[in-house]
């Protein structure tokens, strides 16, 4: 199968075309405003690179950081209802309650509350109450409201109640578009439910965006289906991420982490992501970045995607070098950044700088040598050390066990990066500097499960077994190949303080996109 | 007295989180309601014990149950105020003045949505000094103060009345009740006399765990150390610096047990700890000799932030910085062993305090 990936960053938009599992073609192209000129300048980049017949390929996946940045700008927002239905607990804190004073107004404050919802056990906390929804319907209706987010208690563990409003709501509202919190959260109403009300705000863009990237794709002469990539490392087929558009955050640490295990075959390691300013680290299990547990604000909204447990350290190609009164030396964080090209000494200016000492060893060739043959030998020594041991602290810190894990190095830095950190050895893959766009290619296809289960009359084994075939279900239902699908993450955590054993299990499989 | 504003609640919830010593509960649910009904009903004053008159009457006022099913099903929002209201009735005579059970963790917060919606003063302190898992595990057993009459509420408007024979059983029976309401409730209890809160109290902790917020927040600003400025606010003793190597977890009767193995760093270097859990830090073993037990407070900060870290997020590779906190004296006497001792929670040691570690002597 022929694939290409495309990761649009920050500054750069990067393309891969792969081949089964080998990598034939990598670019880079500038960034564009509008997005999708940057992917089709690395398009057109790719097919003239290689001759590439835009026929011959079988699939695009596009990791982009489109939609969060929509958020954290508040640009072109739509209106949104709120419905939780919960009554009568939860109504002390409604919908929106613990957001950004600004974001709530540009979506309007719509908040509406009704009766329903779950208790722990799946017991309805109240029954659902068609004519109260009918209510809100037609007082969405009065105000234009065509944008709904529906939540309800305990969603995740049973979504009958917020299917069954969605669809007394679509009688009244036909063309509404319909966020169900269960079908994009987990546990933790609030952030579940703020998850779902800024997917409902970004439908008109996303509308838009998918659009404009299908063009782009045929006006560029493909005529295969293209994917977006979420921020656990599965796919969204282009009509899942029109519908929500918010699952594709923080795509772009996962991507660079997949793409890291894609192109050394490793799947438990430390990935270590060296750019200019600042190195990300973060772990891989199984093949997947390891999920921050805490939850994650986006534009100064919590929600609980599972985002990478990625951190930063400020040490990059451009990181500025200097000598302290004691003798030693200081590595970062200041860093010349982009204008490493005119600031470094290599490249005739006046800044040392962590590629200067790179050069200087013979890690790099790039600039002028001679710039940097005047530095000491015992400068240089002490450079390396401490960029040793400043990687070292780092990626032991990653580490999931005291199982000697392999650190794999990608990003425009990696020559920073000694050959061993620790006990620990160092692989540098081909084509690293396009990691992000190979982890958005080789994307696979996912399916989760989420809830809370008494195990007072059930074994354990049971309800892991039973939500492991559930989550297998999921992830062939989204398109994963049966064949390939597997279990890549569970967790079984007893809730405190409640006796019972009430046990909150999270099940995730995943699979290889099923070839149409 | 003291003022606390709304806006003074991220630090009381923080510093509730940091006396939670690993439990207790996400205080951040808890500290939305008591906002809510401060920007609308104004601040809340908090009063010293010494200033309520002897003869007046309070009452406690927590949350009971899963903090975890709290992050899922919100409370309505009024079941601590019915409750609150119908224990004043039982009790025939009006309420002065709210207390607060247990000022770590999620119950720090509760107590200020009642004062703020009663119009009542907060007393400024607690029960407990930190968090404990069970109800009767308070300041008030030790001074023969009964939890009962006691209302637990729920969000669909039912209240239990509990009249009992010992703290212990109104813990047993109000915990299974709890169960049938959701799994979380609120809960009005522990009524006494000024003057008996006077002798049961653990004074001054709600001011102590807004300072705690503020100390946090203030060095977060400076960029100066935030774990520092934690010790220095609760005059605690900085224990150690290490990683967590190893952590392992089942439940019992439904509480969290578990035991998490950390490698010493920097000055620790070499040394290794064992600390044990159940949803509270309670056990500190030191290359296998007890170091520092239950009731003495036991908290880990991120190192990096300063945040306390909760058991349940304890992980391999956090680098956390332990610290110890001084418990009331009240809980070192043979009674409050007893009730709070680790051989209450099943732990064969000896209980340790803080004042006998070399570092507290010297100091």
């Amino acid at each position: 199968m022929k694939r290409i990936g495309i990761d649009v960053g920050g500054t750069n938009t990067d393309a891969v075309l792969i081949d089964g599992r080998k990598v034939i073609a990598g670019v880079k192209s500038a960034t564009t405003e509008d997005v999708t000129g940057g992917v089709l300048n690395a398009l057109r980049r790719l097919i003239e690179d290689i001759a590439l017949d835009p026929q011959s390929i079988d699939v695009i996946m596009i990791g982009t950081t489109h939609f969060t940045n929509a958020v954290v700008e508040g640009k072109a927002l739509d209106p949104v209802a709120a419905l939780r239905i919960a009554l009568p607990a939860t109504a002390c804190l409604p919908p929106m309650i613990d957001w950004p004073d600004d974001l709530r107004q540009t979506i309007g404050n719509h908040a509406y509350l009704a009766k329903g919802g779950y208790e722990f056990d799946g017991r309805k906390i109240a029954e659902l109450d068609p004519a109260e929804i009918e209510r809100i319907a037609q007082a969405c209706k009065a105000k234009g409201l065509s944008n709904i987010a529906i939540s309800s208690v305990f969603g995740p563990l049973n979504s009958e109640m917020e299917k069954e409003a969605e669809k007394i709501i679509r009688a009244i509202l036909p063309e509404a578009n319909i966020t169900l919190s269960a079908d994009i959260g987990r546990i933790g109403l609030l952030e579940r439910e703020n998850a779902g009300i800024l997917n409902a705000c970004l439908q008109s863009l996303s509308s838009r965006v998918i659009q404009a990237f299908d063009e782009a794709l045929k006006e560029a002469g493909f005529v295969c289906p293209f994917h977006l990539t979420q921020n656990d490392g599965t796919l969204l087929s282009a009509a899942q991420a029109r519908r929500y558009p918010v699952l594709t955050f923080a795509s772009g640490p996962t991507n660079s982490m997949r793409g890291a295990a894609f192109l050394t075959g490793v799947k438990d390691a430390i990935v270590v992501d060296v750019g200019g300013t600042t190195t990300d680290i973060g772990a891989l299990r199984k093949g997947f970045p390891r999920p921050a547990s805490l939850s994650v604000e986006v534009g100064g909204v919590r929600t609980n995607f599972r985002m990478p447990d990625v951190f930063s350290i400020g040490l990059g190609g451009g990181s500025l070098v200097r000598e302290t009164e004691g003798g030693g030396v200081t590595v970062g964080p200041q860093s010349v950044g982009f204008r490493l090209t005119t600031e470094a000494l290599v490249f005739g200016g006046d800044t040392l700088t962590t590629s200067d000492i790179a050069v200087a060893t013979g890690a790099a060739n790039f600039g002028d040598h001679s710039k940097v043959k005047h530095l000491p030998k015992d400068l240089i020594a002490k450079v390396r050390a401490r960029i040793g041991e400043m990687l070292f602290e780092s990626v032991d810190r990653a580490r999931l066990s005291s199982e000697p894990l392999p650190v794999i190095v990608v990003g425009g830095g990696s020559m920073l990066v000694p050959d061993t950190l620790g006990e620990l050895n160092v692989v540098r893959p081909e084509n690293y500097a396009v990691a992000n766009a190979v982890g958005a290619a080789i994307a696979q296809v996912g399916g989760e499960v989420d809830r809370i289960e008494s195990l007072g009359e059930q074994s354990r084994s049971d309800v892991m077994h039973k939500a492991k075939q559930e989550a297998i279900a999921k992830a062939i239902e989204e398109g994963a190949d049966p064949e390939s699908t597997e279990i890549v993450d569970m967790e079984d955590l007893p809730l405190a303080y409640l006796p019972g054993n009430a046990t909150r299990i999270k099940v995730k499989a995943v699979g290889e996109l099923m070839h149409a | 007295m003291q003022t606390i504003e709304w806006t003074d609640m991220a630090d009381v919830a923080l510093g509730g989180a940091v006396l939670g010593a690993g439990g207790g509960g996400d205080p951040y649910i808890g500290r939305l309601m008591a906002e809510q009904s401060m920007r609308r009903q104004g601040a809340v004053k908090l009063v010293s014990i010494d200033d309520v008159d002897d003869d007046d009457l309070l009452a406690t006022a927590c949350m009971m149950g899963a903090p975890t099913v709290m992050l899922e099903k919100l409370p309505e929002g009024t079941e601590v105020l019915r409750a609150f209201e119908r224990l004043g009735q039982l009790l025939g005579k009006p309420v002065k003045g709210v207390l607060c059970v247990e000022a770590g963790g999620l119950n720090s917060t509760i107590p200020f949505q009642v004062a703020a919606e009663t119009g009542l003063p907060l007393i400024d302190g607690d029960g407990m000094g930190r968090a404990f898992p069970e109800l009767q595990m308070v300041t008030f057993t030790l001074h023969g103060v009964s939890a009962t009459p006691m209302v637990l509420a729920d969000d669909k408007g039912n209240s239990v009345v509990f009249d009992t024979i010992s703290n212990h059983w109104t813990e047993r029976l109000a915990r299974s009740c709890t169960v049938d309401m959701g799994g979380s409730a609120l809960v009005a209890f522990y009524a006494m006399s000024g003057k008996t809160a006077k002798q049961a109290l653990v004074r001054g902790t709600l001011l102590l765990a807004q300072r705690i917020g503020q100390a946090h927040r203030q060095a977060q600003k400076d960029k100066t150390d935030p774990r520092e400025a934690i010790i220095q606010v609760t005059n605690g003793v900085r224990l150690f610096d290490a990683r967590v190597a190893d952590v392992e977890r089942r439940t019992v009767g439904g509480f969290a047990r578990g035991e998490a193995r950390l490698i010493g760093q920097n000055d620790s270097r070499g040394d290794e700890y064992a600390l044990s859990f159940q949803n509270e830090f309670l056990v500190l073993e030191r290359n296998g000799e007890t170091y520092l037990t239950t009731p003495d407070l036991i908290t880990l900060l991120d190192q990096d932030t300063g945040q306390p870290v909760p058991a349940e997020q304890l992980r391999y590779g956090l680098r956390v910085t332990a610290i110890g906190i001084p418990s009331d004296p009240k809980w070192h006497t043979p009674g409050g062993l007893a009730l709070v001792g680790p051989g209450y929670f099943g732990y064969d040691v000896e209980p340790r305090s803080l004042d006998t570690l070399p570092v507290r002597r010297e100091a």
